[in-house]
């Protein structure tokens, strides 16, 4: 019909923002990381730390900030995980180590990932992991057990009013077989640092 | 609804490749191009789901009676609270505008038809499809979505009954039908007006569609996103809304109410545009400040895209982005004032008469407004810690949309079905619907305010000793309501069979195009552009 020609311009622009539109939904997925990792909201702490300045590592001795560590297991995860402490004092600018316990308590071998999560969220610029045992996946043989570290920092330029640092990991199993194939897709790249939904 | 227009004059002069009436049979149903045909099927679509949905709300209702569980399981009960939300939104209000969309616009901005009459044909026929779809799941293992409207990732994933790829598929099948009916409404109103019809002299009706056609054409795709990564979340072993896979459910919440604030705008703006249609005609004035009601919807769609989070204050935002979303939100309060300022301002001095689409223009500007209220309370971001999940939330919402988006299609309905059919309306009997859907309604969501206040929270099959008696009065108020319903087809039918004949322009202060052609309106209005002055 000579009268729908008339109409092509108009409808082939629609179109057009039809699909920038369903382009945008997928676009939503990193944006929201890339938002998420600039603001800090979230909780998802930053990837490794690398000291390039040494007075970040000049001990501030008049504050104490204190430092608990929280863990959990996804669900249909059998392994035992813990924090060896559950809270340490520590000053601002001491690197501070402390180690986690995890055992493979199945017959067979298995890999887990740990995925970090700060609360309060305003505290992630401030905390720096110089090494982090969730930077790595860790294998575990049947029955084995393992300490595994994390090193950390706390930045001088913390608030005064953040006085406790709530850092907690989940456990997730890497080889849960409805997730199998993930390991391929591009989701999961950063999965270092994706943050965890145990609100 | 059209049933008379097959002997209806058809005295226009017409060009070669049109026909010169309605072909006989079903066939005139299955290949239609028509405007009116297709806006007829979309009406009487929308009120067989308006009829399903409200059973399943009754079924919800008469489980709430008492407390304790009696007629139903409680899987079941999420069933229907699931299937009675999606049904509403996408199979009643949402089609009920695009028939009435296709019915009045080309009417209004003196066109022979909608823009691209065969798209028009499918996007209807894709609906019965869609849902034919998704109800079939209740018949199906593991039963029917369970997860409401919302369909929250991990329960829509993780946790999803096997369903869940039908409901997928008919989502995105809901969601192709809206787009090629957005798309036909632009390419309608921004191409086919007649000489003289300048944007500004639009009728509201004509405005608020168009913006609210840009609005599907914004966020239905990302609706189809988001359902696209459910099935591939669910099939392919990608992890959008796994944590354990590197992905985070609290963006489900993110993507979804992108898409899912902006379309509760979607299902109020075009019934803001019918009411500002009506209250004119019944005040005997043009309506007040037609230019600051253009700005308003626009700047209200605006707005639309950046409050989503305001359905999400509790998922552990930080303090920043609850402040945020607060004012956003509360802003949006300030156009849609200046709406229910400008209805109101109309009326006044007015000479008044109170036929029935007046009487449902009344309420939704009084009811409406209330629900405006709830909605500000809910946007107080502390308060809302208190108040999400609970009944005040489903209080607000029915108001909104009750007396909002529904009021406002009976109210159209009884306002053009005059010019649909050639008949009127029986008067008495529609004020007595009018009447007992107004007591129903209030009965049924009025006392949902106090139980959400109360702490009662939503989507339960079973509840505490101490919200008894709120609950059993809104199941009755529920029954009222549902059951007045009948009498409404009863009246549509009636009309179309009988009646006193209508005049041409039907009501005496009514203006604009459609109302200077014969009732009932012919199969092929405007062949010949009229002149506007
Ligand atoms: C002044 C205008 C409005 C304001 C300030 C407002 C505010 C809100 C807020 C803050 C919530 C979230 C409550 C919670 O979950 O805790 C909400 C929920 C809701 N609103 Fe509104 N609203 C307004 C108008 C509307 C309109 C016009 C509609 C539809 C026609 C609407 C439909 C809904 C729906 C469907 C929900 C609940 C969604 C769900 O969780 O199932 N609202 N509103
Ligand atoms: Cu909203």
């Amino acid at each position: 019909m000579a009268q729908e020609k008339s109409h092509n311009k108009t409808v082939y622009k629609l179109l057009f923002a039809v699909i920038g539109m369903f382009a945008f939904g997928f676009a939503l997925v990193p944006l929201y990381d890339v938002f998420c990792e600039i603001t800090g909201i979230n909780g998802k702490t930053q990837g490794r730390y690398e000291v390039t300045d040494a007075k970040v590592l000049e001990v501030d001795e008049s504050r104490e900030v204190r430092v608990q560590f929280i863990t959990h297991n996804n669900e249909n995860m059998p392994w035992e995980f813990r924090p060896v402490v559950a809270e340490i004092k520590v000053h601002p600018g001491e690197l501070t180590s402390v180690d986690f316990y995890a055992k493979n308590t199945t017959s067979r071998t298995m890999t887990a990932q740990a995925v970090p999560s700060l609360s309060p969220s305003r505290g992630v610029d401030y905390f720096h992991k110089t090494e982090c045992f969730c930077f790595n996946q860790q294998k575990l043989e049947a029955q084995e057990e393992v300490l595994m570290p994390l090193r950390f920092v706390v930045d001088k330029a913390l608030p005064d009013e953040l006085k406790v640092l709530t850092l907690s990991y989940t456990l997730f199993d890497q080889k849960n077989p409805d997730q199998a194939s993930s390991g391929e897709l591009p989701m999961t790249f950063t999965i270092n640092e994706q943050s965890v939904a145990t609100r | 609804m059209s049933a008379t227009v097959d002997t209806a004059l058809d005295n226009n002069t017409q060009s070669d490749h049109e026909h010169h009436g309605p072909a006989k049979g079903i066939a005139r149903w299955l290949f239609t191009t028509n405007h009116k045909d297709i806006g007829s099927m979309y009406l009487w679509f929308s009120f067989a789901m308006f009829l399903l949905g409200g059973c399943m709300a009754l079924t919800i209702r008469a489980e709430l009676f008492q407390p304790g569980l009696q007629l139903i399981e409680p899987e079941f009960f999420n069933q229907m609270t699931t299937l009675h939300g999606l049904i509403m939104v996408f199979g009643a209000v949402m089609p009920a505008f695009v028939g009435l969309a296709n019915w009045l616009i080309p009417m209004m901005v003196g066109a022979p038809d909608m823009a691209l009459p065969r798209m028009n044909n499918w996007s209807f026929w894709i609906l019965p499809f869609a849902f034919a779809l998704l109800v079939s799941t209740l018949f199906m293992e593991g039963g029917a979505p369970n997860f409401g409207w919302t369909f929250y990732a991990p329960l829509s994933t993780t946790y999803a009954p096997d369903t869940v790829t039908y409901f997928i598929f008919g989502v995105h099948m809901m969601g192709v039908s809206s787009i090629m009916g957005a798309i036909n409404v632009i390419a309608t109103i921004l191409n086919m007006r007649a000489p003289g019809m300048t944007l500004m002299k639009m009728p509201l009706f004509v405005w608020t569609w168009l913006i609210t056609a840009f609005l599907l054409i914004a966020v239905m795709p990302v609706l189809a996103g988001v359902v696209t990564m459910m099935l591939m979340d669910v099939h392919f072993g990608t992890s959008f809304f796994n944590a354990a896979g590197g992905g985070d459910p609290v963006m489900f919440q993110h993507i979804f109410w992108f898409f899912g604030h902006p379309e509760v705008y979607i299902m109020i703006l075009p019934a803001f545009g019918v009411v500002s249609q009506i209250i004119p005609t019944f005040s005997r004035k043009p309506l007040f400040g037609y230019h600051s009601m253009v700005y308003a919807v626009g700047s209200i769609a605006i707005l639309s895209f950046i409050v989503w989070a305001h359905h999400m204050f509790t998922v552990g935002m930080p303090l920043f982005g609850e402040l945020f979303f607060m004012y956003a939100t509360m802003l949006i309060a300030v156009p849609t004032g200046v709406k229910v300022f400008n209805w109101i301002a109309t009326m006044f001095r007015g000479s008044l008469t109170f036929e029935a689409p007046m009487l449902f223009s009344i309420a939704f500007v009084v009811l409406f407004t209330i629900g405006g209220f709830s909605g500000l309370m809910l946007a107080i971001a502390p308060s809302d810690f208190q108040y999400h999940d609970t009944y005040f939330v489903v209080a607000h919402f029915h108001y909104v949309l009750v007396p909002g988006a529904i009021f406002g299609i009976f109210a159209a309905v009884y306002y053009w079905l005059p010019k649909w059919c050639g008949n009127m309306y029986d008067e008495a009997l529609a004020k007595w619907h009018f009447w007992l859907s107004f007591v129903g309604m209030n009965l049924a969501f009025f006392p949902m305010h106090f139980l959400g206040l109360a702490g009662m929270p939503r989507r339960i099959p079973d509840y505490a000793l101490q919200f008894a008696d709120f609950n059993s009065i809104s199941t009755v108020g529920a029954f009222l309501f549902g059951a007045t319903q009948l009498l409404f087809l009863y009246l549509v039918i009636k009309t179309i069979r009988s009646g006193e004949k209508a005049t041409d322009q039907v009501w005496e202060g009514a203006e604009g195009l459609e109302w200077t052609i014969p009732s009932p309106a012919p199969y092929h209005t405007f062949s010949t552009p009229p002149e506007v002055k």
